[in-house]
């Protein structure tokens, strides 16, 4: 399969303090992967760096045959094309959640605003939250708002999709209904990076597991392999300690 | 006090508790009103200190009687609630309505019982209050300045014709909604400037030419205040932008502009606006008097402004930017769509602070020879023939002031409302 992410020997810095070290990674088109590690280890500045959240100071990213760069106009067009769930959801507060999805849509991709609405309550749809499209943000529970987050991404019709702990920030019973979107958004066959502690969720649709610490890829194994066998000391600490 | 009083108020001697107590504090403020404005002492029977503090003490007793928990009547408990929840919060409330009463009879004689209304010059002004003829007399000035009387009906059609173009806004649908902004920030201070520069200064359709120096009064307040206002707002917009660019260049020319006009005052700012600012310009070139000086002091409210929605860009958490960065829109259209619409909700109150600031400035342009309200007061104050009347006029351009500010603030009140109704 065609790879659509492709990262070379990335090296990033927060002042003196590197973050990434070395990280090599390719992703095919349609491939899971589930990267997770103790906190601090990098991981969410990694995918952070794939839509450039962050910058990168060595290496090369290149997403679907664009090269990230200082180029705006390459940015800008990898971002449409990469859509991204935060574990704050980051919802628009003064607009509603039919605005959310629609918005982007009219305004990056230039659609007209009827279609644009129609994409935007068919990915409501699809994550079974199309009653609550004229409500505000802040009048939905946390996971409905995560739900509204990942169609806000959807409705871009993004080639790949970034999840930063998209449930670290919600309560365990409203934890099922956003894995469960997102278990039938891979089953759809969308290309998905999550970084994740939900292992049951990694076990069901990972294709590949990353385990990450200080900055570097320590292992990167098929999924079964990765929890049944893994190789480094590290990974069997870390396992043992979330499972 | 539960040793003093052998009755403890509770809802089972409500019947006698709550007439009893009403009466006293009737009593109490029966015997301060009866001492302010009719000067009789109802206790002249109790002597000594007592007789001075009567009225408290029969009000102190008084709401001791009727603080009754859960009384079940519903008027009763928020008053018990609200002013008399204890004896300390029960001799506040009588104090100041006490000083509110004995405060009064001051005010009103001044203002209107001792005060003149009739009449056409000083002379009728007889009694020892306000002479609210200088007021009537001088009124048309205060107004409209030393603009030719004949000519009034200039400004007024201009105001009017103003207002109806600002009220546009109101009547539009959904389709001309999208092109509001641009109307409000583009078209109508065009729109606005055209019909005062034509209207008001005339010289074309055989008006007649009125100088800006003949402008003045309530008027000019005006027309200072709403250009001003109309101009220093997108100002200080790119500069809070500005302030916050990635680019060294627009940041630094951003924060040398707003230290610089934050760090002069106001009226030397005006003054060289009328003596220096003429030198740069080449010559044969003229900027008239008026125009600079709205240009100084928008360009000075700008630097706050700038600076107060600065801080409304701060407060908004960096997931916003993030979020919206994500789904490719750039720098424009996600401040545009995502991060102002929501600073700009949040400093509403510090936008309409820095607003009301600068239509309190305004009576600084004095110092450029231009007479605004405040102005025109000072000058009337100074002729001959009513010399000695500089309160009333103060006090009436003060209430004008009050008057527009109140509005103003208001506005911003019900402004803020109904936007976070929205969320």
């Amino acid at each position: 399969m065609a790879k659509i992410i492709e990262l070379k020997k990335v090296n990033k810095w927060f002042d003196k303090f590197q973050v990434l070290k070395d990280i090599d990674l390719d992703v095919s088109s349609q491939e899971k992967i589930v990267i997770c590690g103790p906190s601090g280890s990098g991981k969410s500045t990694l995918i952070r760096c794939i839509n450039r959240l962050e910058e990168h100071q060595e290496g090369n990213i290149v997403v679907d045959g664009t090269e990230l760069s200082e180029n705006t106009k390459n940015i800008e067009k990898i971002r449409a094309e990469v859509g991204m769930v935060f574990q704050q959801f980051n919802l628009f507060p003064h607009l509603s959640v039919l605005d959310n999805c629609s918005l982007a849509p009219i305004w990056v991709k230039k659609l007209p605003k009827k279609q644009a609405e129609e994409i935007a309550m068919n990915n409501l749809k699809r994550v079974q939250i199309d009653d609550q499209a004229l409500k505000f943000p802040g009048q939905l529970s946390g996971g409905q708002q995560q739900r509204a987050a990942i169609a806000r991404a959807l409705c871009m019709e993004p080639k790949i999709m970034l999840f930063d702990e998209p449930t670290s920030a919600l309560d365990p019973e409203m934890i099922k209904e956003v894995l469960d979107v997102m278990v039938d958004l891979a089953k759809g066959g969308m290309t998905m990076i999550v970084v994740t502690h939900e292992m049951g969720f990694a076990k069901e649709v990972a294709d590949y597991m990353i385990f990450m610490d200080e900055g570097k890829i320590v292992e990167r194994a098929k999924t079964k392999e990765f929890f049944e066998n893994p190789k480094s000391d590290r990974t069997k600490l870390f396992l043992s300690q979330i499972l | 006090m539960r040793k003093i009083f052998f009755i403890k108020p509770n809802i089972s001697n409500l019947n006698i508790c709550l007439p009893v107590g009403s009466f006293l504090i009737l009593l109490s403020f029966l015997d301060i009103f009866l001492n302010t404005f009719y000067n009789l002492n109802p206790s002249f029977f109790i002597i000594g200190p007592v007789n001075k503090v009567l009225p408290l003490l029969l009000g102190m007793i008084g709401f001791y009687l009727i603080r009754i928990e859960y009384s079940g009547k519903k008027y009763l408990d928020i008053f018990n609630k609200k002013i008399n929840l204890n004896n300390f919060n029960a001799l506040c409330t009588l104090i100041i309505s006490f000083s509110i009463i004995k405060i009064m009879p001051i005010f009103l004689s001044w203002f209107i019982i001792d005060a003149n209304f009739v009449g056409d010059n000083k002379d009728a002004c007889t009694g020892s209050g306000a002479c609210w003829v200088y007021i009537k007399v001088w009124f048309e000035r205060f107004i409209y300045g030393m603009y030719p009387a004949s000519e009034i009906w200039r400004i007024n059609i201009s105001f009017i014709l103003i207002i109806v173009f600002g009220l546009f806004g109101l009547f539009s649908n959904e389709k001309i909604k999208r092109y509001l902004i641009l109307y409000y920030a583009v078209v109508y201070p065009i729109l606005a400037f055209i019909i005062i520069y034509f209207l008001v200064s005339g010289g074309v359709f055989n008006l007649e030419w009125v100088q800006t120096n003949a402008w003045g009064g309530l008027s000019l307040t005006f027309i200072v205040a709403f250009f001003a206002l109309i101009f220093c707002f997108p100002i200080g917009l790119f500069l809070a932008l500005g302030r916050r660019s990635k680019l060294i260049a627009v940041r630094y020319v951003s924060i040398g502009f707003i230290e610089f006009w934050r760090g002069v005052p106001l009226i030397t700012v005006l003054f060289m606006s009328a003596v220096i600012f003429p030198l740069f310009l080449p010559s044969g070139v003229y900027i008239d008097t008026l125009v600079r000086a709205i240009f100084a002091i928008a360009l000075f409210e700008a630097a706050y402004i700038a600076e107060v929605i600065r801080g409304g860009l701060q407060a908004l958490p960096k997931g916003q930017y993030e979020a919206a960065r994500s789904l490719g829109m750039g720098y424009w259209k996600s401040n545009y769509l995502i991060i102002l619409p929501q600073a700009l909700k949040i400093v509403i109150p510090g936008i309409a602070n820095t607003f009301l600031a600068l239509v309190k400035d305004t009576p600084l342009i004095f110092v450029v020879g231009l007479l605004e309200i405040v102005g025109m007061t000072n000058l009337a104050k100074t002729n001959p023939k009513w010399l000695g009347l500089a309160m009333e006029g103060y006090i009436f351009a003060g209430l004008i002031f009050f008057l527009i500010c109140y509005v103003m603030s208001k506005y911003s009140q019900s402004l803020e409302k109904k936007l976070s109704s929205e969320r």
